[in-house]
């Protein structure tokens, strides 16, 4: 166990290293000279010469490179380029971060609250209806794009719906259920998060739920769930103390996969509803040519992404006993 | 002797009446109908992506500006776009550019994945370190966002040397984006697919077979391709079967994001793109124009997922309650 704590603590920084040398080639040198990209092709050579020294892209790629690293780690992550000409792509990036991070911990609050429940539910009943039906819609949830979501339930959900039957002359007008977020953004307690943040967390939830009842049905069948029962535990005990609490390990490996997931709900979501977070800032960038925001959204995400699937392996441990003798 | 005969004719009568595996397996996923609709959506999506020119009315980028944003009609029956497109042919075409994806990085998924799973499974040691190590960095993105930085990055570099090697008119065919596409759906794709070769070759290469066949001197790729490969087919076409949808859906996403095929080349999500912001302005009048096509990709999405799902219980029969 400790050697394998070790290898993965000695591998981290390999890891780190080659991420953002990856990200550093593609994002300054993947579309071409950089400063044609900065200035176009027709300026004159005073003005490239200028910008070469000014970004220091007259230094050969591996100097620019720590450069780069060494900058970056006090917080500048270089400037930028067309749109957000000259301001510090380091401040525009902490400006919006908190806002995608906002949605996405009350994406995972709300998927929890509901996937958890449902999915030890179907895993009590299994084979029933319920179970099923669980079973199929959880699947679908999963596979269903967020693509489609975004126009299908803004149009349940944010629209008022006249339901006219001229023969029973009979009228009803439904919704809007719940308000557009367009405009201005008013923080994460306003009423005009629940859409966006529901459209997240049904990932979340369908994941939970398939995943709780998997586990609980792995559990159920193990010889200490069969040892508590025999010594006559009230079935509510064997399910909450033993089975459950098992069952509930494997959900640790969420917390990694939620980065994955925060990246393409983050990038869809954010644009079509307005809101002014991060993923908005990334798309932004990646069609408008500003590759140092690229860049420095790239590197944040896939650090943190190294590190919280680093400390899923390191809790796996903590959480279940078993592992830590193998 | 008589034991033996009875045994012998039992075996016999056993061989005629018992179906060959993979009819054994069509039989299960027929009866899953979840896992038959996904199939035969399948089917149709393939099909309708090769005849797209004999199904499609007219033409995907012919405009008719007195038809402007029309609603489902008889002659539209799809409603037509800003530029008086019709709906119904885009989505056609929409429907091989997205197959013409998923088969094309499929195959480069299945030339890298499977040599290189299969090598590191095999030999195991420092051939299967660096390939592990370079899977490891590949998954150290998360989601999809080493594609989608391949994709921004790498398509204005293309296109800038193509018109500076004179081929002026292939940059503005749009063919270079399906390129470019592939390309970043292909340089990740492969590591999943190569990790889940390597674990099914672990488990296979311990078979009394192969160790048999190692035994009297049978050459290595030899030993791979007849006796490892395969053993491990199934659980290999399963995961083949999942990935497909989700290339489809990686395609979808590049393209409404703007960083994948561009219009006027048709791709669901370019069209859906192309008319989210109208769709927003004058919400909900042209709802069709954005619902259809993610409806599409989500059906497409779904089956390869039912199917996928089908075809694992069905040659799993043992794994089936655990998803």
């Amino acid at each position: 166990m400790a050697a394998f704590i070790i290898r993965r603590l000695v591998w981290m920084p390999v890891v780190l290293f080659f991420v953002s040398v990856i990200t550093f080639l593609l994002g300054v040198y993947g579309p071409g000279d950089p400063v044609t990209v900065m200035v176009g092709l027709k300026a004159n050579p005073e003005t490239i010469q200028r910008i070469k020294e000014q970004y220091g892209l007259d230094q050969p790629p591996y100097q620019q490179y720590l450069n780069y690293i060494a900058s970056a780690l006090q917080g500048n992550f270089g400037y930028g380029l067309v749109k957000y000409r000259d301001q510090p792509v380091g401040r525009i990036i902490a400006e919006r971060l908190p806002v995608t991070i906002q949605l996405n911990i009350a994406a995972l609050i709300v998927g929890s609250v509901i996937g958890i429940p449902l999915g030890i539910l179907a895993g009590l009943t299994r084979n029933s209806w319920f179970d099923y039906i669980m079973r199929f819609v959880s699947l679908a949830a999963i596979s269903i794009p967020i693509l489609f979501l975004l126009p299908f339930l803004t149009f349940i959900f944010s629209r008022r719906h006249d339901l006219v039957l001229n023969a029973l002359n009979f009228q009803i007008t439904l919704g809007p259920i719940l308000p557009m977020v367009s405009g201005r953004w008013d923080g994460i307690f306003s009423a005009k998060v629940i859409l966006p943040v529901f459209i997240m967390s049904l990932g979340y939830i369908a994941g939970l739920a398939r995943l709780m009842r998997a586990g609980l049905i792995d559990t159920l069948g193990q010889d200490y769930v069969r040892t508590a029962r025999a010594k006559g535990l009230r079935e509510r005990v064997v399910i909450v103390r033993h089975a459950m609490r098992n069952a509930l390990i494997p959900i640790a490996t969420v917390l990694g996969m939620s980065l994955g997931g925060l990246v393409e709900g983050s990038f869809l979501i954010e644009p079509w509803f307005g809101i002014p977070g991060i993923g908005q800032l990334a798309v932004d960038a990646l069609v408008s040519r500003e590759y140092y925001i690229v860049v420095a959204f790239t590197l944040i995400v896939a650090v943190a992404f190294v590190f919280a699937n680093m400390f899923v392996d390191l809790l796996y441990p903590i959480l279940d006993p078993r592992i830590r003798k193998s | 002797m008589a034991p033996a005969t009875t045994l012998d004719a039992q075996s016999q009568t056993i061989a005629v009446r018992s179906p060959s595996p993979w009819r054994r397996v069509a039989g299960r996923v027929a009866r899953n109908i979840p896992g038959l609709v996904g199939f035969i959506v399948i089917i149709a999506f393939f099909a309708t992506a090769l005849a797209a020119n004999f199904l499609a009315p007219y033409s995907y980028d012919k405009q008719d500006l007195n038809q402007i944003e029309k609603p489902p009609s008889i002659e539209h029956w799809m409603g037509t776009d800003s530029l008086g497109r019709d709906m119904l042919s885009r989505l056609i075409y929409g429907a091989r550019s997205s197959a013409f994806v998923v088969i094309l990085v499929t195959v480069v998924n299945l030339t890298l994945g499977i040599p290189f799973g299969a090598l590191a499974g095999y030999f195991g040691g420092w051939v299967d370190n660096l390939i592990m190590r370079v899977t490891e960095i590949l998954f150290a993105f998360p989601g999809l966002l080493l594609i989608f930085l391949i994709a921004a990055t790498v398509r204005p570099a293309v296109l800038d040397w193509a018109r500076a090697n004179g081929l002026t008119e292939l940059a503005r065919s749009g063919y270079l984006d399906y390129a470019v596409v592939i390309l970043a759906l292909g340089t990740i794709g492969w590591a999943g697919l190569a990790r889940f070769v390597r674990g099914q070759v672990l488990t296979v290469g311990q078979r009394e077979y192969v160790m048999s066949a190692q035994a009297t001197g049978v050459q290595t790729i030899r030993i791979i391709a007849r006796h490892i490969l395969p053993n491990a087919l199934a659980p290999i076409i399963v995961s083949i079967s999942a990935g497909m949808g989700f290339i489809a859906l990686s395609e979808g996403y590049l393209s409404y994001l703007g960083i994948g095929l561009q219009p006027p080349n048709p791709s669901w999500g370019n069209i859906m793109a192309d008319n989210a912001g109208r769709y927003w302005r004058t919400f909900p009048q042209f709802i069709w124009l954005v619902a259809i096509p993610g409806a599409i990709l989500s059906a497409i999405v779904l089956a390869f997922a039912f199917f996928g799902d089908a075809l694992n219980e069905a040659l799993n029969p043992e794994l089936a309650d655990k998803f």
